[in-house]
């Protein structure tokens, strides 16, 4: 389980901003979101890994450069070893087979004109998965893996619930037998009852598959309860890597500390009037110099806006990027 | 408890669609004590929204509200409509999951909070100038004096709430009604507004009706909760008893929905099925089909919302049953 299998080294990833005209007229310079920047993280065989952060802290735009949706402005993702910018024809096509992204809105992802059978015989054929002959019977075996009745194959999604077309998602991304499965935001568009069976079969699934996941999502209880690994965005940085336990037991960021800490308990005995954190996100078009999260940071002293944390070790397989070693959680005020 | 602020009673609302009529809101009762937080927990479409929109006559004509909500020895349903617009945003005010339906785009944050003001209580102009500014500073708005000049869109989602909550708060409201506030707002940012709004609940001394679908966000702020299902309301009583053990199946459910520490990638307890559509709600107990505990009565009588211990209320045919499996687990 040790053997990195996807990897981003320092990759960034810049999105320009239309210029306005009185930017034009006034010589100001051309502005960009600073989506990803330099992101270092390995994704593991066999393993899930989750990324957690706030909105707009990077995470789909990390999960769409691994799959490369996204091309790096900086930095490179390698799959297997080999830069995935450098793949192309055939390689690029067994690349985009083993490394599949299933997305946060089961709406947006299907087409609708299609039936669920013609959407899993498109994926089967563009990959030519299984001869012809064999694609009927192939899209029975998907259905039932997902648990949808065999009935489904000739509906169209809008005749699906919310957690159905999840479903139907999971299987067109099966259907060409992954090794990867990146899921952003898999589960947040559903009810809390539906989530738990989308998450059921996730979570078995990859065991009988042996898939590698990396799991991104927002939730940090439903990140928990699926990941091995939790890597921790801020403001287009990996802050902090550490196994699930670790991580949530033990966290070493500031951010990360602050981030469980304001997290709603499910233990209504345990309660607390502070706030966890105080001040809002900075914007990821001018973020603050040094370590991100300086402006918000109840430890923040006279390094933090002057010079950049780089990971460090804190112990087995846990990194974290702040200047101080062991810092204790501090709430708001 | 003293006399509630607010008592509902039978409340029903129903909506004209597509040639029938649906029930959204199915006879539904509850109190609010003074200096209460009262949460109103289900998930999308169970009828939350509807419930409080009904309460202040905010919701779309063609809708048919019945049944009763005493306010101040008055019913709330009944009353003539300027004497509820006195009513609304003046003792009783709502805030909504997101601010910019409730913000005017176009009119500076002062402007709308002076409304407010004007309209809600004898303040004169320089008197409403002092407290807008007062109230931003409440709400924990930095650099209050600068800010009021700007426009909603100049604000982050998170002050476009702190904003909107300023606006209800003009009035000194005896209640709020909060419908979502922090669905759409990051965790950290959601932290700091449900702190700040019990942080105003204390101070001012309101009650709140607090809508979520997050059952975290009511284990961490509520004093007593309502669980919805298909327009009704299911369990209700203190927090604290009905996540020690629920009785009603669906409560029981949604609690083994949600993952906790300890159950590392174990299979969830999850709930078979998806919510009913209002136009198919089945007969009996409507979460008989997804229900492992069903049984004939299940399908045929409708259960009554009626106490199983002092204060906690559900309405499930086999709640002792369901109170076993709770422990069990
Ligand atoms: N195609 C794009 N064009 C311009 N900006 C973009 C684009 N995609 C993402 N961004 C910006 O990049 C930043 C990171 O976005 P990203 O979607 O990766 O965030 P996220 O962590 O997935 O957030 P969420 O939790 O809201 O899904 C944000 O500021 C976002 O507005
Ligand atoms: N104006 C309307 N016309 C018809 N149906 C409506 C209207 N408003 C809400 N509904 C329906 O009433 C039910 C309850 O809605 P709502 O109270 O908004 O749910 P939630 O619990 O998510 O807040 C839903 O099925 C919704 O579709
Ligand atoms: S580097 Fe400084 S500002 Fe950043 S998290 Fe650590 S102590 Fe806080
Ligand atoms: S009344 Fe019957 S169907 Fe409804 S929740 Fe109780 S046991 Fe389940
Ligand atoms: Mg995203
Ligand atoms: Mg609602």
């Amino acid at each position: 389980m040790t053997e990195a299998i996807l990897t981003a080294e320092g990759v960034s990833k810049d999105f320009p901003l239309p210029r306005s005209l009185s930017d034009r007229l006034a010589g100001r310079p051309a502005r960009a979101v600073h989506a990803l920047s330099g992101v270092t993280l390995e994704v593991r065989r066999g393993e899930t890994l989750g990324i957690v952060g706030e909105s707009g802290c990077g995470k789909s735009t990390l999960a769409r450069c691994l799959v490369r949706l996204h091309e790096v402005d900086g930095g490179r993702v390698t799959y297997g070893g080999t830069d995935v910018a450098t793949l192309t024809g055939a390689e690029r096509r067994a690349f985009n087979r083993r490394v599949q992204m299933i997305f946060q809105d089961p709406y947006g992802s299907l087409n609708p004109r299609m039936t669920v059978r013609q959407i899993l015989a498109e994926a089967l054929s563009v990959h030519r998965m299984v001869p012809t002959a064999r694609i009927p019977d192939r899209i029975a075996e998907l259905l039932a893996l997902v648990r949808l009745p065999s009935d489904a194959a000739d509906r169209h999604p809008h005749a699906f619930s919310g957690g159905q077309r999840q479903r139907i998602g999971i299987a067109r991304a099966l259907s060409v037998e992954p090794e990867v499965l990146v899921a952003d935001e898999l589960v947040s568009a559903l009810d809390v009852s539906v989530q738990a069976q989308v998450v059921n079969l996730l979570l078995e699934l990859q065991e009988r598959l042996r898939l590698t996941v990396v799991f991104v999502a927002h939730d940090l209880r439903l990140v928990r309860h699926i990941s091995h690994r939790v890597a921790v965005m801020y403001l287009g940085k990996v802050v902090e890597v550490a196994p699930t336990a670790t991580l949530f037991d033990d966290p070493r960021h500031p951010y990360t500390q602050a981030l469980l800490h304001a997290a709603p308990s499910l233990d209504p005995g345990s309660r607390s009037r502070r706030a966890a954190a105080r001040g809002e996100l900075p914007s990821p078009i001018a973020p603050p110099p040094g370590c991100p999260f300086n402006t918000r940071c109840p430890h923040a002293f006279d390094r933090c806006p002057a010079e950049v944390p780089f990971l460090t070790s804190r112990g087995p397989d846990h990194v974290a990027a702040c200047h101080l070693a062991a810092p204790r959680f501090e709430s708001a005020r | 408890m003293s006399a509630p602020l607010l008592s509902v009673r039978g409340l029903t609302a129903r909506f004209r669609a597509g040639g029938r009529e649906v029930t959204a809101v199915d006879d539904v009762s509850f109190d609010v004590g003074e200096g209460e937080v009262l949460g109103l927990v289900g998930e999308s479409g169970s009828g939350k929204s509807v419930t409080l929109r009904s309460l202040l006559r905010l919701l779309p004509s063609g809708a048919r509200v019945e049944g009763q909500a005493l306010w101040q020895g008055r019913d709330l349903v009944a009353m003539p409509d300027a004497r509820l617009r006195r009513v609304r945003g003046g003792a009783i005010s709502m805030i909504f999951q997101e601010p910019m339906t409730a913000l005017n785009p176009v009119l500076p944050v002062r402007v709308q909070i002076e409304e407010s003001l004007r309209a809600h209580t004898a303040l004169d102009r320089a008197g409403r100038r002092a407290r807008a500014r007062e109230l931003l500073d409440l709400v924990g708005i930095p650099d209050a004096a600068r800010r009021l000049d700007e426009y909603p869109h100049q604000f982050s989602g998170g002050m476009r709430q702190r904003a909107m909550i300023a606006i209800a708060l003009a009035s000194e409201p005896r209640l709020l009604l909060a419908d979502e506030p922090t669905t759409a707002l990051d965790v950290t940012i959601q932290d700091q507004i449900l702190k700040l709004i019990l942080d105003l609940k204390d101070r001012l001394g309101m009650s709140v009706v607090l809508v979520t679908h997050d059952l975290g966000v009511v284990a961490e702020t509520c004093s007593r909760m309502a669980v919805m299902y298909a327009g009704r309301i299911v369990e209700q009583g203190g927090v604290r008893e009905v996540f020690a053990s629920p009785r009603h199946a669906y409560t029981l459910g949604l609690l083994g929905s949600v993952p906790r520490a300890g159950t590392e990638r174990s299979a969830l307890r999850s709930i078979e099925g998806t919510p009913p559509g209002l136009a198919a709600i089945p007969p009996g107990c409507a979460f008989n089909p997804r229900c492992a505990f069903a049984t004939t009565v299940c399908r045929e009588v409708r259960p009554d919302l009626s106490p199983r211990t002092p204060g906690h209320l559900a309405a499930c045919h086999h709640s002792d049953r369901v109170a076993q499996a709770s422990l069990a687990a």
